[in-house]
């Protein structure tokens, strides 16, 4: 068939750009559920700690909506509740993006235009494409299946498990090569993908928390990995309602693939104002219209995010109260009550989170100048510093405005749930905006990067890395204190305990500011990349 | 001010490149100065030297009567600057980033903007996105001449228009020219070159090799000359100037300096001529002539 023609060299191809991409998160995968099944078996090894926490799935709602329903009460089971719906996303989040990338980024690029007038088919990219993911998550299903079989999970289920997820991820990849062909821009594919996967992740939560409407959950793909029902006792013909909608989508993607012309897609985009509203006259204007959509994202998250936080509070004495070994880890991480540690402790996370806002926007700055679009602003009355400020602003402010809001929201939630909002609140937005000064300090070091190495910047992704494995593994190694110390998280004071100092948050805040100083310093002085 | 833009022995590396290699040029305030040179020879990163995005290593430059680097932000209320791919923000229409970068650069004229648009039948309200090359050079020609600049830096600004668009371009440059705005005008398009400037600077290797006026170039390339004779001609070969001799009979063919040509063509018609063609140099051999011989890595002229 000659629509197909050149499917293998670009399966090559892809292949090749991502022989870095792919096998990272694929390893990402392997090493989240290799830790935490090797961690699960100790946590709830007994009848009574397995008890407790279905009774807790049972009456808080939160954990419905987060993880879904429980199906069996072994060990194994709960296993398979805790982290077959968040992994599940996040292999079909990795699944979708690929897909994208290698179809509708191509031709977005313009580079498939060229790669197309050679032997190759209307149809050899879409399929190429999803030939790679699918491989990838059949690659994934089978080393999920090892290693939990290897960690003494019983067979069929880890098979089950495994499934689960590659299914998950080829039907979202699907769902990409579809929403691929309906769009004219790869981030409008990705974001219309990504709202599907949102929306049904929303609709198994009402469907799993609501009695009167649980066949919801039918309707969602997030759902039906659970209703495979991985050791306890496994329905296999899901996985054929996973196949059949596969090749619903499949097979539409493929005839809008084969009916449209190259470059276009279903959706015109509308056209823009012929000219510039008044206020688009300055850099920071133009920093608000290309932050904007990001911003506004990621605001969105961080009220998902509170509330959740929030609803989970309530319920955490009667979790964790009743688990020593759990109370001991958590007990490791601060003083104060439980739930004071708690918000503390998932205050931490949520400023670990702030900061991969903070730096996506302060690497803005560089994907702005590699991409040649820095060069007309400054060639223009346009000073750099101003330039770089302009953005500057969004990961400096922006991580504060998300902490506030994520605060706001999970004071709110807890505090409507035990009748003490305005006190709640206040110690909420408290303790979360207490961290702000150990984002910045990533923001700044970010800033540095790019000021004096900025082929490296990456780097700023590695340091974010390293500052989240030592917060979350460093108190449970026990690793010494001035191995912990060179994270700034380490040094945010706890807001439960009585000895707040705010000392260490004005050297926080100290060094940002250096560092900040020597970035902008640095691009003043070096050469603009010149390469597209 | 005489002079618009003065480099002298400008010296610029990219790691082991040497891009510029001690580079001079000189251009005089009101005129169009051609830039020319074949690919790598130095010509963007000479620009963006100018525009102060790059630092040079060593050699002095002054535009405007400033200092490039250090006075970047103030030259550039005086400048307008396209590039020969103009980038854009794929979200924003091309009326929107004509607005910001005449805004940004201190204003544009609202009325030469709107004429602008309707010359180059640019649609405004298109998302950059959805330009084609030759749309998004608009954009950025456009943003560029609604400008009331005093310096025009012009890196390959037509690649991608259409011939109809790339005469009003030229005539655009005249009147901008003749208002008294200095040009500088980096282009492959010799037509262009020839209609449009009174001086060029040709450079390779990040050299300079030549400048002057086209007529002061022309004089240092050759005339090709056939002609028919009455008789056998001997002796030319040894007349200085004359290259590629070849004779066939009563038949001459030859190239000769055009500074030599009054005395080769007098040698010619002292053995009677009946006929004879004579072909001026075109810009196209000159220039080749420029770009080739990287061997040589000097003039050949």
């Amino acid at each position: 068939m000659t629509a197909l023609a050149g499917t293998g060299s670009l399966i090559r191809l892809a292949l090749r750009r991502d022989r870095w991409l792919l096998p990272i998160w694929l390893l990402l995968f392997i090493v989240i559920v290799q830790s935490s099944a090797s961690a699960w078996g100790a946590l709830y090894d007994t009848p009574e700690e397995r008890a407790s926490i279905i009774g807790q799935i049972g009456t808080n709602p939160t954990f419905k909506a987060l993880y879904g329903v429980n199906y069996g009460d072994s060990a194994d089971a709960l296993f398979a509740w805790r982290y077959g719906a968040t992994i599940g996303v996040f292999v079909a989040l990795m699944s979708l993006l690929i897909v994208t990338r290698h179809t509708r980024a191509e031709e977005e690029s313009g580079r498939l235009e060229l790669v197309s007038a050679g032997v190759v088919g209307r149809l050899a990219p879409l399929t190429s494409s999803l030939i790679v993911v699918y491989g990838a998550n059949i690659v994934l299903a089978a080393a999920v299946t090892g290693i939990l079989t290897g960690a003494g999970f019983e067979g069929a289920g880890s098979l089950a498990f495994g499934l689960g997820l590659a299914l998950s991820g080829i039907l979202f990849a699907t769902i990409a090569g579809l929403t691929s062909q309906v769009t004219e821009s790869a981030r409008f594919a990705n974001a219309l993908a990504g709202i599907v996967l949102g929306a049904t992740y929303l609709l198994r939560a009402l469907g799993d928390t609501s009695e009167g409407v649980g066949w919801l959950s039918w309707f969602s793909p997030t759902g039906w990995s659970a209703r495979l029902k991985p050791f306890a006792g496994e329905q296999w013909w899901v996985a054929g309602l996973f196949l059949g909608v596969t090749l619903v989508f499949g097979v539409v993607a493929y005839v809008l693939n084969l009916r449209r012309d190259f470059g276009a897609g279903l959706v015109a985009p509308k056209p823009g104002p012929a000219r510039a509203s008044a206020s688009l006259s300055t850099p920071l204007a133009l920093a608000w219209r290309l932050q904007r959509g990001l911003l506004y994202g990621w605001i969105a998250g961080f009220v998902f995010l509170g509330a959740i936080f929030g609803g989970v509070a309530n319920g955490i004495n009667d979790i964790f109260g009743s688990n020593p070994e759990m109370e001991e880890v958590i007990r490791k991480l601060g003083q104060g009550t439980l739930v004071e540690v708690y918000m503390d402790l998932v205050m931490g996370m949520v400023a670990l989170i702030a900061s991969v806002y903070s730096i996506q926007a302060a690497l803005r700055l560089r994907s702005e100048e590699t991409g040649l679009l820095a060069e007309p602003v400054l060639a223009t009355a346009v000073g750099r510093v101003k330039w770089a400020v302009s953005h500057l602003v969004f990961a400096v402010l922006g991580p504060a405005l998300l902490l506030l809001v994520g605060g706001t929201v999970m004071g709110l939630i807890y505090g409507l749930a035990i009748d003490d909002v305005s006190g709640q609140v206040g110690t909420s937005v408290r303790s979360s905006l207490v961290q702000l000064p150990a984002v910045w300090v990533l923001t700044g070091f970010a800033l540095l990067l790019f000021g004096f190495l900025p082929r490296l910047i990456a780097a700023a992704w590695a340091a974010l890395v390293v500052f989240v494995l030592l917060g979350q593994l460093g108190p449970i190694l026990e690793l010494s204190q001035g191995a912990m110390d060179v994270s700034p998280f380490t040094h945010i004071p706890r807001t439960g305990g009585e000895a707040f100092t705010a000392t260490p948050l004005i050297w926080l805040v100290g060094i940002s500011v250096v560092l900040c100083a020597a970035g902008l310093y640095g691009f003043r002085r070096r050469d603009l990349a010149t390469a597209g | 001010m005489d002079t618009a833009i003065s480099v002298s022995g400008v010296h610029k590396r990219f790691g082991r490149t040497h891009a510029l290699d001690g580079l001079d040029l000189s251009v005089a305030t009101g005129e169009v100065h051609g830039f020319l040179g074949p690919n790598g020879a130095g010509k963007s990163t000479t620009i963006r030297v100018l525009l102060g995005l790059l630092r040079a290593d060593s050699g002095t430059a002054t535009l405007l009567g400033g200092d490039p680097w250090r006075d970047a932000t103030t030259l550039h209320r005086r400048l307008a600057y396209v590039s020969g791919d103009v980038t854009l923000w794929p979200g924003l229409s091309g009326g929107e980033i004509i607005d910001l970068l005449g805004r940004l650069r201190g204003g544009l004229n609202k009325k030469r903007r709107d004429e602008l648009v309707e010359r180059f039948e640019l649609d405004p309200r298109k998302k950059a996105r959805t330009y084609s090359k030759g749309n998004r050079q608009k954009v950025g020609l456009i943003a560029a001449l609604a400008s009331d600049v005093e310096l025009l830096l012009l890196d390959e600004p037509t690649s991608g228009l259409d011939p109809l668009m790339e005469a009003i371009f030229q005539d655009c440059i005249k009147e901008e020219s003749q208002s008294g705005r200095t040009v500088l005008l980096s282009s492959h398009i010799l037509a262009e070159v020839e209609s449009l400037c009174d001086r060029v600077s040709i450079i390779r290797n990040g050299k300079t090799v030549e400048t002057g006026t086209l007529s002061e170039l022309r004089h240092l390339t050759r005339t090709s000359i056939a002609a028919e004779l009455a008789s056998a001609p001997t002796g030319l070969e040894s007349l200085s100037g004359v290259h590629d001799l070849a004779v066939d009979g009563n038949n001459v063919k030859f190239e000769v300096d055009t500074h030599e040509l009054d005395a080769a063509l007098k040698a010619v018609t002292s053995f009677g001529v009946r006929s004879l063609t004579s072909q001026p140099p075109t810009l196209e051999e000159l220039f080749l002539r420029h770009y080739e011989d990287e061997l040589n890595g000097g003039r050949t002229a």
